[in-house]
């Protein structure tokens, strides 16, 4: 290949990388450039606000929608990383009968469509006579997300020496001592990133909510997904921009996280 | 701890009492970490797929609820024309989504693998990033761009391109960008891991033994690259077929795939028995597929 050719293909590689980017951000970005327009039709941009701003704190349920989703993330991210890593840890160390079949069993939930098991939760809960509301819907995000928790930690500790735990405990240090401040800190990346995919898993979630959850537990994406036939208002847009830029804010404070974890050689 | 490293074991194999009591105390932490994983995904994945299945079979009450009897009348009403269309329709839908996101996928995940290494991990996370937007919410932005009065629209009216404002929103057309846009990252992330895994020695042995760029990585890129391609069309195909909301707000009423017609069934219709058997029927599918997936070579973990 001579030269010029390989500039060709390295100017074209760009371009097409370049629209690829565009077409995955500018759904997300027309709605960012919206919450700034003063008028109320998201058609055409008729002059800069921040009215909406104001306006979206004043919905009261756009705020309980927003509390809702808040209120199942974090729910789903300590109880899913809680169990999820005991469970990853207790695989990774141990070998008992009926392992491949626990193994294989928590493929079930990350392989089958996300629609049945939005209606099997639902078929679920109403033949024991659950009413829908945030403890359903916070029992299914535990249920999408906790295999995944387990599949990412156990992935990530599989390189893990396990004779620095021997060594603590012939120097003295009892089983506790050694799971606090030997096993934790070193698989505490493991963990992390285990934490992050169930927090993404469930602040992604359309399906499996929309059957799990009740009247009263309207999440963000639930209350869009019911507006949007209506007409959607601009505080909707102002919202999704803050919640970007505190994504984002978390995003960049894992990865300077995550850096300095590796750096001090504990991965 | 150290009862379960091999040569400990080994050494105490005579003491038999005394690898009794091991086994036992170790049998209590392993209960205690495992257990929970265990308990949750039968109660909560086992239970309810099994539930599913039993009213699949099952017919619907009067009043929307499930009668108990033993038939096949659902799966046979699968057969109905009107149904066959739907699922021919979303198979099509489902196909057309993944050929795309191959095509575009794979040059791109290909670039992104042999970018240098700091670009690499900053051009990685810029795919992870839009998923961290609720995908409905991404499905929405949709909306304003493509409808009668939309950026689109507006754009090319004032450029006098088009006179009348294009329909662009509620067509198929729009379901598919809907699809193709949100499931791309799925097949990016198990192309890219594969491409990356590759090994480059490979290339330039294709490169001595005198073979051309394009025949190398048809003979030598592709073939080693096809489990990545597997699980990405496996995790592009599977849940197109179930996103319902996609073809709601994009497709409006003109677009009705399996998902809607299943959510349908246990909403609006509240004919919980058909919508189980379609479920069934979806799950069957997926099965078979995850089969020849892994007739091919595939592994579970790819998938994640």
């Amino acid at each position: 290949m001579n030269s010029s050719n390989k500039q060709l293909t390295k100017l074209l590689s760009a371009v097409f990388v370049t629209l690829i980017y565009i077409f995955l951000y500018l759904p997300i970005a027309i709605i960012v450039f919206f919450s700034f327009n003063s008028s109320k039709l998201n058609i055409v941009f008729q002059g800069f606000t921040l009215q909406w701003y104001g306006i979206m704190l004043q919905n009261t349920d756009l705020m309980s929608a927003l509390e809702n989703t808040a209120i199942v993330a974090v729910s789903t991210v300590v109880i899913s990383v809680f169990i999820g890593t005991l469970a990853a840890i207790g695989m990774f160390r141990y070998e008992f009968r009926g392992k491949s079949i626990v193994d294989s069993f928590l493929y079930i939930p990350i392989v089958i469509p996300e629609i049945v098991m939005g209606i099997s939760l639902l078929a679920f809960y109403h033949i024991l006579n659950i009413s829908l509301g945030i403890t359903t819907l916070i029992i299914a995000h535990v249920t999408f997300s906790m295999p995944y928790v387990v599949v990412t930690v156990r992935s990530r500790i599989s390189g893990f020496d396990m004779s620095v735990e021997e060594a603590a405990m012939d120097l003295g240090a009892t089983r506790l001592h050694t799971l606090l401040r030997i096993t934790l800190p070193i698989i505490a990346p493991g963990i992390l990133a285990g934490a992050m995919l169930a927090l993404t898993l469930s602040l992604d979630d359309v399906i499996v909510s929309f059957f799990t959850t009740g009247v009263d537990s309207v999440t963000l994406p639930i209350y869009i997904f019911n507006k949007v036939k209506t007409g959607v208002s601009p505080d909707i847009n102002a919202l999704i921009t803050v919640i970007i830029l505190i994504t984002l804010l978390i995003l960049v404070v894992m990865r300077t996280f995550e850096a300095k974890t590796s750096k001090k050689g504990l991965v | 701890m150290n009862t379960v490293t091999p040569p400990l074991v080994s050494f105490r194999a005579e003491a038999t009492a005394s690898e009794k009591r091991m086994a036992l105390s170790r049998s209590i932490p392993l209960f205690l970490m495992v257990g929970p994983v265990i308990l949750w995904l039968l109660i909560f994945v086992a239970a309810p797929l099994v539930y599913i299945l039993v009213i699949s079979f099952m017919k619907k009450g009067t009043y929307g609820g499930v009668v108990a009897s033993l038939n096949f009348q659902n799966y046979l009403r699968i057969y109905d024309p009107l149904y066959l269309k739907i699922f021919f329709v979303s198979i099509v839908i489902a196909l057309a989504t993944t050929v795309l996101c191959l095509v575009l996928g794979y040059p791109f995940a290909y670039i992104i693998a042999r970018a240098r290494d700091r670009n690499k991990s900053i051009l990685l996370s810029l795919i992870m990033l839009p998923f961290w937007t609720n995908s409905l919410i991404r499905t929405y932005g949709w909306i304003i761009l493509l409808r009668t009065n939309g950026t689109f629209n507006t754009l090319l009216q004032s450029t006098h391109l088009v006179f009348r404002p294009l329909q662009m929103l509620y067509t198929n057309g729009a379901v598919m960008v809907g699809m193709v846009y949100t499931l791309f990252p799925f097949m990016v992330l198990p192309l890219y891991s594969s491409i990356e895994k590759l090994d480059r020695s490979l290339l330039e042995a294709a490169n001595d033994l005198g073979a051309k760029p394009r025949r190398a990585f048809w003979r030598v890129t592709l073939p080693l690259t096809v489990p990545g391609v597997f699980a990405g069309c496996i995790q592009v195909f599977i849940p197109t077929l179930g996103y319902f909301f996609i073809s709601d707000l994009l497709g409006g009423g003109n677009s009705v795939l399996v998902g809607n017609l299943i959510r349908n069934q246990f909403l609006a219709a509240r004919d919980w028995p058909f919508g189980a058997a379609l479920s069934i029927l979806l799950i069957v599918f997926t099965i078979v597929l995850m089969r020849v997936y892994k007739h091919f070579g595939g592994s579970l973990e790819n998938i994640t």
